[in-house]
């Protein structure tokens, strides 16, 4: 290299320094604006907040803690209770998980471990489809085809079985037919999240355990399953939300009714069901209150469970560092 | 003189008879899908020895070793031809008991595969597979594998901990203890020590020269000192074939073949 190009190669770098101040200004607007950004989300969920709690603030001063217990939904008598609209909420949606939980694992696991490529595409693709078919859809298949099924043929057959859960009326529409609703709804969904979980296991490992003669299925259960925990924990956490709030297909098929019932069979509500049913008809501010109380309560029920799964994912990331 | 010049035959070039083999491979064809990758490979591993597989990238070496305990069944679309006798009985037979075969042919690969489990159950995971003993029996197992792996005194205190959460090398300890504990006749080796640095890959060096005294050893590696170092008899790869098989000491001081000697001497690979 000839002294005359190293000049210029100097040359070069000290005009590079003097553009870098500029470009630490780009970078440093760049980070501003970054930060407004995550601030706007922080600003919005406070937002929000402060809104339920101002607008239901008439009902939380009427009914106080009497809201959360009694179920008495009486718009003649302006009594308001959020009871049966909080318990079926939570019943439906785990109904739900405990159906579409196993199913989208083995799902997942035959997509990820048995089936032959062209297969595992082809299902794949599908189960992409089915996450994409909007809620209104299932709400409406669920009405007109699948409670009519459950009326004659499922319930009645889960009728003679034992025990206070299927008993009563096979009615069609109630709080069995909207967790299985809600379970083919989240199910494509679980399912394609833990295929991905799965095909992050590193194949050396898979292909270690075969070789100290493990079967593929105790590959799967004791080395795909725990290696993907965490994801598989955050994926259930996700259907699970996406299953709580669930409004429209779970309003057509639960049956709409202010009452806690033992049986599985009885028609219910959920938060949203009954914010999707009584938004329209509320014309007394205090049942506008006891709506907006409502929403608030879903608001809050959301907020623990994602404060608890992240809990539960920092606790095992201690107990098994990697 | 224009007549063409037929090619003679491939033959490997050996310079020591194994009595004895525990395995014994003959003719093994090997093939990834259509493209075939071993060309009838013949070789015997002496018991209680440590046989090292050398050779450049793509030549076979970990081809060869995969078939010994069947491990390339996993993949769609690989196959092997011709026959491996493990004490006489040909391991490529469809009657063989693959999970049985991998009870007795253990395996450490190029990376440590620690598994999502505590440092206890990582060495007690083939023991719970393939026998069963009490918890008093398993835990000396335990011990007694990690010892053998010369790991016993770093994790006493850490059998509860996660076996990912150790180093590199003490990681691949923890694989060769886990090995180690379904009591196997072979330990298949393939380049242990390519991930981990020297103070560990010198630790496992010497683990492997302690472990011969009580099984067999094939291993596949990169580095020539280390098949030197450790082995005692060499088999050399190169596109698939099997060029030189000898004693180690002979051939790394005065190799057969040519194209041996152009690999130990660094001209190619």
């Amino acid at each position: 290299m000839t002294p005359r190009r190293l000049a210029d190669l100097w040359k070069a770098q000290t005009s590079f320094r003097k553009s870098s101040a500029f470009h630490r200004h780009v970078d440093r607007a760049f980070r501003y604006l970054t930060l407004a950004c995550a601030a706007t989300t922080l600003l919005l969920v406070g937002a929000i907040l402060w809104n339920l709690i101002e607008h239901a603030w008439p009902s939380i001063t009427k009914f106080g803690l009497g809201f959360v217990t009694s179920s008495q939904w009486n718009p003649v008598k302006s009594q308001y209770g959020a009871a049966s609209s909080i318990y079926g909420t939570l019943v439906s949606t785990a109904i739900a998980l405990i159906l579409a939980l196993p199913i989208s694992l083995a799902i997942a696991l035959f997509l990820t471990s048995y089936a032959p490529p062209w297969l595992a595409k082809i299902v794949g693709t599908c189960v992409e489809l089915l996450a994409a078919i909007p809620s209104i859809i299932y709400g409406m298949w669920g009405l007109f085809v699948f409670a009519p099924y459950m009326q004659k043929t499922v319930q009645p057959m889960l009728a003679k079985l034992p025990g206070p859960l299927f008993d009563g009326a096979p009615l069609g529409v109630g709080m069995l037919t909207a967790g299985i609703i809600l379970a083919l709804m989240i199910l494509p969904f679980l399912t394609a999240v833990m295929r991905d979980v799965f095909a992050m296991t590193p194949p050396v490992l898979m292909e270690s355990a075969a070789g100290m003669g493990s079967t593929s299925w105790e590959v799967t259960r004791k080395i795909s399953i725990p290696y993907g925990l965490r994801g598989l924990i955050g994926a259930t956490f996700l259907g699970l939300g996406r299953a709580i709030g669930e409004t429209m297909a779970v309003t057509f098929v639960i049956g709409n009714s202010h009452r806690i019932s033992t049986s599985l069979f009885a028609p219910g509500n959920t938060i949203a069901s009954t914010l999707a049913n009584e938004f329209n008809e509320a014309d007394s501010p205090l049942l506008e209150a006891a709506l907006i109380e409502l929403g608030l309560i879903l608001f809050v029920i959301t907020l623990i469970i994602q404060i608890l799964a992240h809990l539960w994912l920092k606790n095992l990331q201690k107990r098994q560092a990697r | 003189m224009n007549v063409p010049a037929q090619e003679a035959p491939f033959e490997t070039v050996r310079d020591v008879v194994v009595e004895n083999p525990v395995i014994s491979a003959q003719k093994l064809d090997f093939w990834y899908g259509q493209s075939q990758a071993l060309f009838a490979n013949d070789l015997d591993i002496a018991p209680r020895k440590v046989t090292a597989i050398i050779g450049p990238s793509g030549c076979g070496k970990s081809t060869h070793l995969r078939v010994y305990n069947r491990i390339f069944e996993q993949y769609r679309g690989q196959r092997a031809g011709g026959r491996v006798l493990l004490d006489g009985q040909d391991l490529l037979a469809p009657g063989t008991d693959s999970i049985a075969l991998r009870r007795r042919i253990g395996m450490i690969f190029q990376k440590p595969t620690p598994f999502p489990m505590s440092i206890f159950e990582n060495v007690a995971y083939g023991v719970r597979l393939h026998f069963s003993f009490s918890r008093k029996e398993l835990e000396r197992k335990v011990e007694e594998s990690l010892r053998a792996a010369a790991l016993w005194d770093e994790v006493k205190d850490l059998l509860h901990k996660p076996g990912t959460a150790l180093s590199g090398g003490q990681q691949q300890r923890l694989c060769i203890a886990r090995a180690l504990a379904m009591s196997p006749d072979v330990l298949l080796m393939d380049e242990p020590t390519s991930a981990i640095d020297p103070v560990a890959t010198a630790r496992i060096e010497e683990l492997v020269l302690q472990l011969k005294e009580r099984l067999t050893v094939v291993i596949v590696t990169h580095n020539m000192q280390q098949a030197a170092r450790i082995s005692d008899h060499t088999a050399f790869f190169h596109l698939g074939r099997i060029i030189e098989f000898g004693a180690t000491a002979k051939m790394f001081t005065n190799p057969s073949h040519p194209k041996t000697e152009e690999y130990i001497t660094g001209r190619f690979g």
